[in-house]
Order: structure tokens, then C-alpha cells, then sequence
């Protein structure tokens, strides 16, 4: 395991156990945290800027304006379909894991204002199984993709996940289909899609819904990758170098927007969100130039005009609400 | 199996990935796009790297997809990986983003797709290339979220426990079709070679291309969206209607 990896899992494992004692350390640097502004508001070390593992209903309630978030299928959970068992029933597991996390599994959804402006979000909270997509977490991230489709509203997901969910077998590998194909109708329906990548974001969910974001940001430090070090140096049978896998590597090599701390997200969405969502030249009235039919008509049988050329022909279907 | 074959090279970026076979042929007479994935043999097995996919076949196999959809050609994909390459080089070429890149696209390719997994199905890697409107899997195939050495690997910390996970999986062609994820298992039995098994899948692939291809290609697409939006749908549900204790969500938590 490389060393910026076991600093990782030392600090879910400490963060985990321990959020808010008053002389909690940073795992980074090691200066004394616990209390200061910055980790109570921000989970950040107040010394070196180190990003803590932070929950993701936190996340959530830090980045949209306050009081406006509503969640939205809060009451699903997995029915164990493969009747899964190691040391212990995975049915067990995540009962108990819904107790202890409050939680009823990886994903958080639900519709917000940031900055006045309406989206639809989505955030994975790590401490649930690693926030892994299973059943739960892709029916409830493909219905809040549908629901940014209906509402022409733009779509943020905040990801934290090693990937799909060993548990419930190929019905979670398929997820991976089932998500990145309903962002592929948000893209062809033209609503924003911007996708925020955490500590860690990995296998399954990295390589589908949250690759596909029209902006794709990562917070400092993030370890991200499609392997993971771990399996990359087993496959590869040789050290990999230091640094590898985290997000600056990956701005470096051009396959993310940037990379935003913390404090400064909300303001980077915001402002984000205010051009995505701006008025078109010449159509004053409609800040989203988006359908109202969910599904791009070029995909619906019987029809004849392609989703554009439908919009320039009836424009008093179109509407923006 | 498919006649007069032409195999295309390259992702017209920066590289052509053995690991991925794709071109242009005809099965039965009719024009096909293909594209598999081939571990090799001998010492071909280590320039095609055992069949573990890079970006730069993700991307070739895209531009075959591109020219499937232009062409009106059907699109036959053959899944065969251990799973995509996870090394390095892998990822500062953007692995993950051409697997999704890759099912974003077969989620709305406008022409049917019929994917047969062939031998073994690798996970992430392999999904990449098996979104489709039919999928077939010969009996002796398997298809899985991950591999059984690292699933036991990650649960028991050992290896050598990875038959007794296998079967927790349920990655079997058998199980697969119980779960809906695979439609038709092309059978395999003990006395055919593998010359009869190809013919028998490529019978099985002619009769669903020639079922396909009678739809209009708006209502193949919904058709397939349906399909993979559907999947796990049952299992995901409120707690009263699994006989969990109901308690309200923890929807009020957030102000």
C-alpha cells in the first residue's frame, strides 16, 4: 500500500470513530485541529489545508443554501438479492450500518437552491460500504437524473466510492449502465451535469456516472483512479510512484476541470451554475433552453423530428419554469 | 464465424490496442460491425497483454460504434477480459473516462447491439463493451462484478478461498439469466468442439439481429434505456414492503 493511501484510510478510520473530539489531530501534519473553525465548518486542517473525510449529508447541507434542501427517495433500501454472506450476512451488515450512519444506504438525493438557483443533487457518503453502488444507490442516482430531465434543473454529484458493490454481484456492475445511460439523456436532453470527485473515487463509479459530468471537479488530495494503487501494483508487479492516482495528477494529465478546496466550492458553483443557467441570446425567457418531456423525443417511438429540430419548429412547447 | 472479415487499427489518438479486435464483416451474408476482445495464445498472450483492455481499445472500439450507427450495420461486441488494464498508464490516458465514455454511448447507439460473453466477463472492463440489446453467454462463461481472487482477497484476506466466493457471486450463466442480466446461454456440451459451439453462436446472434432488426431503430434505443434502467429495480425498495421495521427518513436532518 502506498503511503499516501494509508494516510487515507487512517484518516476515514480516525474521522470515522472520532469526528469531534476537542484535541483531534490532522493526519496529515499532526497539528492540532479538533474545535478550529476550518474542521468544524469545512472538516479541513486549519494548518496545512488536508481535506478530512466529511459525510455526505455535511457536504450537502455545507454547499446549497440553507433550509432548501429537499430530499427525495430517502426510503429505499437493498432487499440483499444474492442472499450474500462472508463473516458475517451482508443483510446484517447493513442493518447495522443503517443504524450506526442514520443512513438507509451510499446515496444521498434530493432537489436544493444554490445561490437561489435550483438543483438536483447527489452525494455519496463513504461510511456507508465504502460508498459503493449497489441496487440502491443506481435506481436512486438514475431517478434523480430523471428528475433533473424533468425539471430542467442542473445536476451536482459529489462522489466518494470504491466502486460497485461486491455484495450484490452483477446487479451492481450493471448499474454502471443503468447510471451512465441516464446521464446520457440528461446530456442529449442539454441540462448541466457538473460532478465532484472526493476521497476516494474509484472502480464502478468513477468508470461511469461520475466521469461523465460536463464539469468534473475534484477536492485537493483526492485519491482517484479507476484501480486503486492497490491493484494496479498487483497486477503490474511493480511499485507505482508517489503521487499517482490523486487528483493534481489527474489535472495534470487533463482528465479533470480543476481542482477546488473546500471553502471555495459553493462559490465556484454558484458562479458556475449562474452561466450555465443564464439566459441565451435572444431568448430572454428561457434560462435553460431544455424540453419538458423527459426523454429526448428523437428516442420515443413515432417521432419524426430530431430533439433540435422539433424545438425550433414548436417553440411553444419549450418552456423554462 | 463472421465471413470476409476486415479488421480496423487504431484510435486515431494515440495508439492501436491488440487487446481489441474491431472491423467490418458479414455473418450470414449480412453486413456487421464487430468488436472483440482477444487475450491471445502462446506468445501472443503477452503482446495483447491477456486481454486486459487499455483506453486506447475503449476508443477504437467507440470509433467502430460511430461508424456501426452511420453505416446502419448492426453491432456485434465479444467479451472476453480479465478487465480493463489497471495500470498507470491506464490512467493518465483516461481509463475510466472511456468506460463510461463507452456505455454512455451503447446506451444510445441508433442500431442494435447483441453482446455474447464468451469466456470471461471482467468486470467494469468488460460491461464497457456489453451494453447491448441482447446478451448471450456460452454455458461455461462468467461474467462478474469482480474477479473471485479479489473479492476473496478483500473479504478473507486470502486467495485461496476464491472457488468458495465464486460461488456467492453468482456469475454463472445460469444464475445471470434467473437475475435477467443475460437473455440466451449458448450451450456447450461436453462432446461439441469449439467449431460447433461457434456455429451455435453465431445461429443464436443471426436469429436475434434478424428478431432486432424488424424494430424501428427509436424503439430499439427506448428499448434498451428500459432494459438497463430496470435492472435492480426490485431490489431496491421502501422497508415495509422488505418487512424491515419502517422508521421515518432521515430527510429532516438537513436544514
Amino acid at each position: 500500500m502506498s503511503e499516501p493511501e494509508a494516510n487515507q484510510l487512517a484518516d476515514r478510520d480516525v474521522a470515522a470513530r472520532e469526528p469531534d473530539i476537542p484535541d483531534f489531530r490532522c493526519p496529515a501534519c499532526g497539528a492540532a485541529i479538533g474545535g478550529t473553525p476550518e474542521y468544524e465548518q469545512f472538516r479541513i486542517c486549519s494548518a496545512c489545508g488536508h481535506h478530512l473525510p466529511e459525510s455526505a449529508r455535511a457536504c450537502i447541507t455545507r454547499l446549497v443554501d440553507s433550509g432548501s434542501f429537499k430530499e427525495r427517495d430517502s426510503d429505499l433500501v437493498s432487499s440483499d438479492p444474492l442472499h450474500f454472506e462472508d463473516e458475517a450476512a451482508y443483510r446484517d451488515r447493513l442493518r447495522d450500518l443503517r443504524e450506526k450512519t442514520g443512513e438507509r444506504d451510499a446515496l444521498i438525493t434530493g432537489v436544493a437552491r444554490i445561490n437561489g438557483i435550483e438543483v438536483a443533487i447527489a452525494a455519496l457518503d463513504f461510511s456507508f460500504l465504502g460508498g459503493s453502488m449497489g441496487v440502491v444507490v443506481g435506481e436512486k442516482l438514475a431517478r434523480i437524473v430523471e428528475h433533473a430531465i424533468d425539471r430542467k434543473v442542473p445536476l451536482i454529484t459529489v462522489s466518494s466510492s470504491g466502486g460497485a458493490r461486491m455484495q450484490e454481484g452483477m446487479l451492481s456492475l450493471l448499474q454502471m449502465a443503468k447510471t451512465a445511460a441516464a446521464v446520457q439523456r440528461l446530456h442529449e436532453t442539454g441540462v448541466p451535469y457538473i460532478s465532484i470527485l472526493r476521497n476516494p473515487t474509484t472502480g464502478g463509479v468513477f468508470a461511469s456516472f461520475a466521469n461523465l459530468g460536463d464539469v468534473t471537479l475534484a477536492e485537493p488530495g483526492a485519491l482517484i483512479g479507476f484501480a486503486g494503487p492497490r491493484v494496479a501494483e498487483q497486477v503490474m508487479g511493480a511499485k507505482l510512484p508517489p503521487g499517482s492516482h490523486t487528483a493534481e495528477f489527474l489535472l495534470q494529465r487533463g482528465m479533470i476541470d480543476a481542482i477546488v478546496e473546500r471553502p471555495a466550492q459553493r462559490t465556484y458553483l454558484a458562479t458556475l451554475l449562474s452561466i450555465v443557467t443564464a439566459p441565451r441570446r435572444g431568448h430572454e425567457r428561457r434560462p435553460l433552453r431544455i424540453r419538458r418531456d423527459a426523454a429526448p423525443r428523437a428516442l420515443l417511438p413515432g417521432r419524426r423530428f430530431s430533439a433540435r429540430a422539433r424545438w425550433i419548429a414548436s417553440p411553444a412547447q419549450t418552456t423554462c419554469d | 464465424m463472421v465471413e470476409s472479415f476486415v479488421e480496423l487499427h487504431g484510435d486515431r489518438s494515440s495508439g492501436d490496442d491488440p487487446a481489441i479486435i474491431a472491423g467490418l464483416g458479414t455473418l450470414q451474408g449480412h453486413p456487421v460491425a464487430v468488436i472483440a476482445m482477444e487475450r491471445g495464445h502462446g506468445e501472443d498472450r503477452t503482446r495483447r497483454h491477456e486481454g486486459r483492455t487499455y483506453p486506447e481499445g475503449y476508443r477504437k472500439a467507440r470509433r467502430v460504434m460511430d461508424l456501426a450507427e452511420r453505416l446502419q450495420f448492426p453491432l456485434l461486441t465479444f467479451i472476453d477480459t480479465p478487465g480493463a488494464y489497471p495500470g498507470i498508464e491506464s490512467e493518465e490516458r483516461g481509463l475510466a473516462s472511456e468506460i463510461a465514455s463507452s456505455l454512455a454511448r451503447m446506451s444510445s447507439l441508433r442500431t442494435p447491439i447483441v453482446s455474447a460473453v464468451i469466456g470471461e466477463g471482467g468486470s467494469g472492463g468488460a460491461l464497457a463493451l456489453a451494453v447491448a440489446d441482447r446478451v448471450l453467454m456460452l454455458e461455461g462463461a462468467i461474467y462478474s462484478v469482480i474477479a473471485p481472487e479479489g473479492a476473496a482477497a478483500i473479504l478473507y484476506r486470502d486467495v485461496q478461498r476464491a472457488p468458495e466466493v465464486s460461488s456467492k457471486l453468482k456469475l454463472t450463466a445460469r444464475e445471470l439469466r434467473e437475475l435477467g442480466i443475460v437473455d440466451e446461454i449458448i450451450p456447450e456440451p461436453a462432446t461439441a468442439d469449439a467449431e460447433t459451439i461457434a456455429s451455435s453462436l453465431a445461429a443464436a446472434i443471426a436469429d436475434s439481429l434478424s428478431r432486432l432488426q424488424r424494430k424501428k431503430v427509436e424503439r430499439i434505443v427506448h428499448n434498451r434505456y428500459e432494459r438497463y434502467r430496470r435492472v435492480g429495480r426490485p431490489y431496491a425498495q421502501a422497508p415495509r414492503r422488505l418487512g424491515i421495521p419502517g422508521r421515518r427518513g432521515p430527510d429532516t436532518r438537513v436544514s
